[in-house]
């Protein structure tokens, strides 16, 4: 089994390779939007040193980090589903002896390690040398920065899962998956830290699942909060990853019954 | 191997009202309309035959095909196969099946094809050595040794086709599923996958079943026809028998070395019902019904009072025969 999904993974990975414009305009695209996010911030604190509990130096390394993060955890795989639904090529997967899903997540991962090694690893590294930047000291942080990194990745395409097997029942979405790709931006914290909402959002939000996705991971890299609190932070998204699992079993449990191959 | 009882397949389909008034009142209400696309279809293959599926477009072929393959959920009747109920045991069930969709393809388009069959091996878990063997020798017979290592995107249809054949059956599967495999292809390619397909159900017992369109596909390859038409099996038989029953008969040309006339033929033959066709003073034709039965009583009868310098045996086509079915109505067919 693991086999395969080593494969799935150099796949995705060599697929990704035979496109390699794309590889370099979303290096440029990335870079823009941290240079932007930056001096933006960088007017935003003007002279103070601390907003939101952030020092100037800790929010650029939160904008950077959250770029970086986003680099691995954010994947197209709900509208690769659609598509797949759209063009009935969804019946080739299903004369594979394998699980759809579980095979979609680790062409997801190969993604995401894809440009983790070719592009937020050098991204940093080259960011670093323009902005003031700090990494995290001690090899724990590291480890809570990374697993914490995991789960985000998780916790995205669980619900990138969800948008894509609600095609299975709408045969088209295109829609809802724009709405969720808005709404994860804005709500996991990579446009603005949560700690930057007004009280109550940031009340609403602790009953969603979208500040797994980058705030936890930004905020452990930074080290703007002590060690307890980030393995209270890791918890919570070990939490939503079993939470998440179980609408999927439903929705692909039903789309397999309803399942209509479209286009002959 | 296969057993499929009553089995039936409906589609709610969206009615879509018409003009802006009706697609806004679509908003609130739809209509539906149920369609039957396969409807009591009952059937059973032993290991190792191979056969053909065919009917119109739309007569439920390929909505069959997938029910077969575990893809759709039937609404009714039951499959086996291989001892596995497709939908149920989904996963371990699609192991023992190859399935080559013509119209789709299973390879990974911006990969070289031995990149997939690299990654359909371990899908299928196929073994190191043994598979290696076997899929050395499929690259042989199918001959795509010299363009399995470009990009598919850079293939020809016909070169893509074959490596399609090849990545279904990597796994040596017992059952091969063929949907419209030879769509848009040129003879020579059509031919060397015919070739191929035939030696594989001689030299492996494996079982093969195609749907198609192309009438020389179930000449070259197939002994049973199944027929179906809206949503019906109306024949499953050998292809002789679909030819006698559809077919328009026999016709055998003599060429007389003297002067016959059609009466004392029709003396010779007795009262063997049969028409025979005057073409000139040397030249008769008779026609059968059918042929199996009264072609060699034919032939020899008149071949011994007569001295004859020519025949010509001229059967119906199947081509003309799939015509025939497709252009009769259905209700009259399935009585006839």
């Amino acid at each position: 089994m693991g086999k395969l999904y080593l494969e799935l993974i150099r796949i995705r990975f060599l697929t990704l390779l035979a496109y390699r414009v794309n590889y370099y305009s979303g290096i440029i695209i990335y870079a823009i939007n941290i240079g932007a996010y930056y001096f933006l911030w960088g007017a935003i604190y003007g002279g103070q040193q601390q907003l939101g509990g952030l020092s100037v130096e800790q929010m650029t390394a939160y904008v950077a980090i959250a770029w970086m993060s986003r680099a691995f955890y954010f994947n197209n795989i709900d509208m690769e589903m659609a598509q797949e639904v759209r063009e009935g090529k969804v019946a080739i997967e299903m004369i594979r002896p394998y699980n759809y899903l579980s095979v979609k997540t680790a062409q997801a991962f190969g993604e995401g390690i894809f440009r983790m090694l070719f592009f937020a690893a050098p991204g940093i590294f080259l960011i670093s040398l323009f902005i003031p930047f700090q990494f995290p000291s001690t090899p724990e942080a590291w480890g809570m920065y990374l697993l914490s990194l995991m789960f985000a990745f998780v916790i995205n395409t669980q619900l990138n899962l969800l948008t894509g097997l609600v095609t299975f029942f709408l045969f088209r979405n295109d829609g809802m998956m724009r709405a969720k790709r808005v709404v994860v931006d804005l709500l996991s914290g990579l446009v603005l830290p949560i700690s930057f909402f007004p009280g109550w959002a940031q009340t609403l939000m602790g009953y969603l699942p979208f500040q797994a996705i980058n705030y936890y991971p930004s905020v452990i890299f930074t080290g703007a909060i002590p060690a307890s609190r980030a393995w209270q932070m890791i918890g919570f998204q070990a939490i939503w990853v079993a939470v998440i699992l179980i609408p999927i079993f439903v929705l692909w449990r039903r789309a397999q019954t309803k399942l209509v191959v479209q286009g002959g | 191997m296969i057993q499929v009882n009553h089995l039936q397949k409906e589609f709610r389909i969206h009615q879509a009202r018409a003009g802006l008034g009706g697609a806004f009142r679509d908003l609130f209400s739809r209509e539906y309309k149920t369609v039957k696309a396969v409807d009591d279809l009952s059937f059973s293959v032993e290991e190792g035959e191979m056969f053909a599926l065919i009917g119109e477009n739309g007569a439920g072929k390929s909505t069959t095909i997938k029910m077969l393959t575990g893809i759709l959920n039937p609404s009714g009747g039951e499959i086996v196969i291989n001892g596995f109920v497709p939908q149920k045991q989904r996963e371990d069930y699609v192991r023992s099946i190859g399935v080559v969709f013509g119209q789709r393809s299973q390879l990974w388009w911006d990969l070289s094809p031995l990149e997939s069959f690299r990654l359909l091996k371990s899908v299928y878990k196929v073994e190191e050595h043994e598979g290696q063997r076997w899929l050395d020798r499929l690259i042989e017979e199918l001959d795509i040794g010299s363009f399995v290592s470009q990009p598919v995107r850079k293939l020809s249809l016909g070169q893509r086709m074959r490596c399609e054949v090849a990545a279904a059956l990597i796994h040596k599967p017992r059952l091969l599923f063929l949907d419209e495999p030879t769509v848009g292809l040129d003879v020579l390619v059509k031919q060397k996958i015919r070739e191929f397909l035939r030696n594989l159900n001689d030299t492996e017992h494996m079982t093969i079943l195609l749907t198609t369109h192309d009438v020389t596909d179930i000449e070259a390859l197939c002994k049973r026809v199944l027929v179906m038409d809206k949503g019906k099996l109306i024949f499953d038989g050998l292809l002789e028998n679909l030819k006698e029953k559809w077919g328009n008969g026999t016709e055998v040309a003599f060429q007389f070395k003297k002067r016959t006339s059609a009466e004392e033929l029709r003396t010779v033959l007795g009262e063997l019902p049969c028409e025979i066709i005057r073409e000139n003073d040397f030249a008769l034709r008779v026609k059968v019904s059918r042929s199996q039965e009264m072609l060699p009583f034919v032939l020899s009868t008149v071949m011994a009072s007569f001295d004859i310098s020519d025949v010509k045996i001229m059967e119906a086509s199947t081509e003309d025969i799939v015509r025939n079915i497709y252009s009769t109505d259905s209700e009259v067919v399935s009585h006839g």
